[in-house]
């Protein structure tokens, strides 16, 4: 519960402080700060469950078939990084609250600083590697939306941007990565995959696998040559860099790495690869942070070659490595944390972060240098601090390490040259800012901050010392538990002693020193004249890498575009057939067509007869679409009937009901759109007699043969062999048990499947409100607005009537059949209510109930018009919709009520006096709302085409009923 | 019947294509309305062809599947048959206020 609770929590607050108003800083700050310290308190009541090396699971499962499920993990490792980021985002809320001006929209920023710190703690406490992933992202957008916090500015929108493509797209590799391990591990839980042991590393998939994950690993944690996200980072407020960028996002990466040790670690691939980039990124982070000239500059450098230095160790394949890794991590997110603060401190008080022109601020904020110079200290790896600690580790472990000469020695060297930078980077960062000449050109005259600024790097400084001086009594069991974690039986021996005798690591640690100290003479000698660039510049920039790289995504992607795409539509229509061909074509080039050896159904001459027109009738409306097309709908109409009838013949007499209603409706509604489309005479059209046009038809006319004879082939294939029951034992067995139907088709649609008819008439109903939607808009062609010729003769005859809205029956020609068609609507009422009832047992249902009904109202507005009609009745189309939609969705809320799941069909049989027997049943309230659906949707869409009729004419003419 | 059943899914679908593939609006409605008639039938037939034995069953205790039409590609073609029409409708309607802003009933909204 807790656990739930430490992930949740954060979201919670989120939630709530995106609807704060925008000037209240202090309800935010003490929102936010409440929320991290609750989660604080949380993990430290967890602390005695894993003191004993105990693991705090929550699982809740959701697609177990899938290895998917909310799992919850807290182990000691996870719980000294719980601690750490909720603890962080205490100190740093409060530090935000005085650091963030009036005129900033807080609500934002805490609301996003807020989900990142519930995503980095779902990354923490993850025990599902997808869940993982899935935290994992979250964090990279949460670190989007904060470095973009200024958006106005160029530089955050850039930094956030170049932020997000390196770590989302490392994000990607790693889910692949991740889908491969689980997949050799046999199962995506955290306790799977590390008891996969040496099976992992033993699988063929390894290396490919290795390399995705170190890809999302190293971009999230700025190694080499991922690593020039950071900089362009810290345009986001300081309190962000201090948080996400030192202290705990860039972490996540060193935490993976960590985190799957036991499993990944130990080949020489991982030796090769952790290594090589942590080394790299160890030194040319030391030694660019030395030339950079912004304070947050020379933080972010640092930060990189921290990283790199625990990168490294991990990477050593030492169980003792791992330690020092561990603890440095620990060490780095306080020291570097009360830095980014202290940095921040600076430019609030004095408008400027830049190096060169401060100087001397040691007389103006004394606490605030004493508070920087210790973290600076512990950083440089000064004795009695922890990061001296972490870094006689390192070097012990590099002395350790063991391999060919190149190794033994060489690595060594590097570590003492690297502590060399960081003590001169160090050095100069102090030195520089709050010693020197006192700086006389700043924006603000530099003063101590309020106390809430100032405390929580104090606190964190205060750390630094209590963990130096006493780390056998601090940190040292915390570190002991987080290892044994990771470990398990085989965590070995460590001390953690701040005197062992004089070694050789204390040896290298003075070396460093005074090898620091002299860089820094030097630089400060010669290196004013130097500033602004680095004096060796790495021969791979990555951050001109990344751009060049996202401009040649983006040109490649025009080209493809231009080579691959058009805005025609008909090119896109040939090249869709025409790969649906080839996907056709490849199984039956593969294996060859053959018949299949059933016996042939003698054939019927009617049938055959009956299909002779069907074709004809095809063909015929293929042939007369252009030039003739209400020929073209009356012969599309003839290939529809054929085709209901072949239902009707083949034992389906559902379908061929449901065909014919259709088909009426179809031929309504294209009848009303042919009265927009322009005149196509065939003299007018030139252009069909070049010879081009005549090779484009030739091609398509192949095309539409190759189609028709594959699937009649492939149709025949199928037709001569022997049935397959699938399903439909199912459905058989049961329909009357279960379902407690008789027609069967029936059954499946409202009760078996049920969920895909309830979307299905919810997509109908969307159909027809886009319908009416867009035609309340419609502009038509200024030439279709005149009156139609056809009327204007019989005007001109003398034939044409208006319609009188008042007249009982319709002057002229319509009278008999208006007298017709109003005795039909009753009766066809009655029929659709029949349809609709007996549905559930024997032909008929809600589908072709409804469009009977639908066919008997468009009837009326045919032969009396629409004005008539709707003078005497309103059928509001819209509210058949609305009710039916409520009618099948309340017969699927039915079941809740019952504890039963949605739809889950409910059937009562009751004894009435006079009736008899009486079966009720939901599916009928199901089938009752697709029945209204379908007369809503029919009735609302073909109203409204009807009713354009009344857009304003040229001519003063009556109003006049939809044509048809 | 099978063989003249497949030859219908044929030509159907055939003349189907080859309107899609013209440049005129009601042409392209026109093909997809006999595309989808084939495509109906095809599903259907998945089902094989046969007479006289409507899958609404007889009794309690007739429940062979062989005595019953396979009901899923019926139940599946049903659904498909309403939802044709609702698109149908859809494509129309966009295609008249296409025609009526471009001016042209050419599929790409300018005569080429």
């Amino acid at each position: 519960m807790s656990l739930a609770l430490i992930v949740l929590l954060p979201f919670v607050g989120s939630l709530c402080a995106a609807f704060l108003p925008s000037n209240a800083r202090n309800a935010e700050a003490w929102l936010a700060g409440a929320v991290a310290l609750v989660c604080t308190g949380l993990t430290i009541s967890l602390y005695p469950d894993i003191a004993e090396g105990g693991v705090v699971r929550l699982q809740l499962p959701w697609l177990a078939q899938a290895g998917l499920e909310f799992y919850l993990r807290m182990d000691g490792f996870a719980w000294m990084f719980t601690l750490l980021v909720s603890l962080m985002g205490a100190l740093v809320v409060l530090y935000a609250r005085y650091y963030m001006s009036p005129e900033d929209p807080v609500p934002r920023f805490f609301s996003f600083l807020l989900a990142f710190m519930g995503s980095m703690l779902g990354i923490v406490l993850s025990g599902n590697l997808i869940q993982l992933v899935v935290f994992w992202e979250l964090t990279s957008f949460s670190s989007f939306m904060l470095i973009a916090y200024w958006y106005h500015r160029v530089d955050a929108r850039q930094g956030a941007r170049m932020a997000l493509t390196v770590t989302a797209t490392g994000g990607f590799c790693l889910l692949a990565g991740v889908i491969m391990l689980g997949e050799i591990a046999g199962g995506y839980d955290l306790d799977h995959v590390l008891a996969a042991g040496s099976r992992v590393a033993a699988h063929p998939w390894y290396p490919a696998m290795l390399v995705l994950i170190l890809l999302g690993a190293l971009t999230k944690s700025a190694q080499f040559p991922f690593h020039f996200w950071l900089p362009h980072a810290m345009a986001a407020p300081t309190p962000v860099s201090a948080y996400l960028h030192s202290a705990t996002m860039v972490k996540a990466g060193v935490f993976l790495l960590a985190r799957l040790w036991p499993v990944l670690a130990g080949t020489d691939l991982w030796f090769a690869l952790v290594c090589g980039a942590g080394l790299a990124s160890l030194l040319l982070g030391a030694a660019a942070a030395l030339f950079q000239h912004d304070m947050k500059g020379v933080l972010a450098y640092s930060t990189i070659s921290h990283l790199g230095l625990v990168t490294l160790l991990l990477g050593m394949n030492s169980r003792l490595a791992l330690v020092a890794a561990v603890f440095h991590m620990m060490n780095h997110a306080t020291f570097k944390a009360s830095l980014f603060m202290a940095a921040g401190i600076v430019d609030h008080e004095t408008g400027t972060r830049d190096l060169k022109r401060l100087g001397g601020l040691a007389l103006a904020m004394p606490i605030t240098a004493t508070v920087a110079t210790v973290a600076a200290a512990a950083m440089a790896g000064v004795p009695l601090l922890n990061g001296f600690l972490s870094k006689e580790m390192f070097f012990a472990e590099t002395i350790f390490a063991g391999g060919g000469p190149v190794l033994r020695y060489g690595l060594p060297a590097i570590a003492t040259v690297a502590g060399m930078f960081s003590v001169a980077y160090s050095l100069r960062l102090i030195h520089q800012v709050f010693f020197g000449p006192p700086a006389q050109d700043l924006p603000r005259t530099p003063h101590e901050p309020t106390r809430g600024m100032l405390l929580p790097s104090m606190l964190l400084v205060l750390a630094c010392l209590l963990v130096g001086i006493l780390p056998m009594r601090t940190i040292g069991p915390l570190l002991d538990i987080a290892v044994t974690s990771i470990l398990g039986i085989d965590t070995p021996e460590y001390s953690l002693a701040v005197w062992h005798g004089l070694t050789l690591p204390l040896l290298m640690s003075v070396i460093a020193m005074l090898g620091g100290l002299g860089i820094y003479l030097v630089r400060w000698f010669y290196g004013d004249r130097a500033v602004g660039r680095a004096p060796v510049r790495p021969p791979l920039d990555g951050r001109r890498a990344f751009d060049i790289l996202i401009i040649v995504i983006h040109r490649s992607a025009e080209r493809m575009v231009r080579f691959a795409s058009s805005r025609r539509l008909q090119p896109q229509l040939l090249m869709i057939i025409c790969v649906a061909l080839a996907v056709g074509w490849i199984p039956i080039a593969a294996t060859g067509w053959t018949r299949g050896q059933e016996a042939l159904t003698p054939i019927d001459p009617v049938y055959a007869l009956l299909w002779v027109v069907g074709c004809s009738c095809a063909i015929g409306a293929a042939v007369q679409a252009k030039f003739h097309r209400l020929a073209a709908l009356i012969m599309m109409g003839g290939a529809g009937l054929v085709t209901c009838l072949t239902f009707a013949w083949f034992s389906a007499p559902d379908l061929a009901l449901t065909q014919v209603a259709v088909e009426v409706v179809t031929l309504v509604l294209l009848l009303l759109g042919l009265r927009w489309l322009p005149r196509r005479l065939m003299f007018d059209d030139a252009r069909r007699q070049t010879l081009r046009a005549r090779a484009r038809r030739g091609r398509d006319l192949l095309v539409a043969i190759v189609v028709g004879g594959g699937l009649a082939a492939i149709s025949y294939a199928v037709l001569t062999r022997p049935r397959v029951d699938g399903l439909a034992r199912f459905f058989v067995e049961r329909a009357l048990t279960e379902g407690g139907g008789r027609n069967i088709v029936n059954v499946i649609l409202v009760d078996f499947r049920g969920f895909d008819t309830f979307g299905e008439i919810t997509v109908v109903s969307i159909v027809a409100l886009t319908v009416y939607a867009l035609l309340r808009r419609f502009r038509p062609a200024p030439e279709s607005l005149t009156v139609p010729r056809a009327q204007r003769e019989e005007i001109a005859h003398g034939g044409y009537r208006s319609f009188d809205p008042l007249a009982p029956l319709p002057s002229g020609d319509m009278r008999i059949s208006a007298v017709l068609v109003r005795l039909l609507l009753p009766m066809a009422g009655l029929v659709a209510i029949f349809l609709l009832l007996r549905g559930h047992n024997a032909p008929g249902g809600g589908f072709v109930g409804g469009l009977v009904m639908a066919t008997a109202f468009i009837t009326q507005y045919m032969v009396g018009g629409a004005m008539w009609v709707e003078w005497r009745m309103r059928v509001h189309p819209q509210y058949w919709v609305a009710l039916g939609l409520v009618s099948a969705g309340g017969a699927g809320m039915l079941a809740w009520a019952f504890g039963r799941p949605f739809l889950k069909s409910l059937a009562y049989d009751l004894h009435l006096p006079l009736l008899g027997d009486v079966h009720l049943a939901t599916v009928l309230l199901f089938d009752l709302g697709v029945y209204l659906v379908v007369v809503g949707s029919t009735m609302l869409i073909l109203v409204s085409l009807a009713h354009q009729s009344f857009r304003s004419p040229r001519e003063p003419v009556e109003p006049r009923p939809a044509e048809g | 019947m099978e063989i003249l059943f497949a030859l219908a899914i044929g030509v159907l679908s055939g003349s189907g294509v080859w309107l899609v593939l013209r440049p005129r609006t009601f042409q392209v409605i026109i093909g997809l309305a006999l595309l989808s008639y084939a495509v109906n039938l095809f599903i259907f037939g998945m089902g094989r062809l046969t007479i006289g034995r409507a899958p609404i069953l007889a009794g309690a205790d007739a429940t062979d599947v062989a005595l019953y039409a396979d009901p899923v590609p019926q139940a599946l073609v049903l659904t498909a048959i309403v939802i044709g029409f609702a698109t149908t409708a859809l494509l129309l309607v966009v295609l008249l206020a296409a025609r009526g802003l471009t001016g042209t009933d050419h599929v790409d909204g300018r005569e080429p």
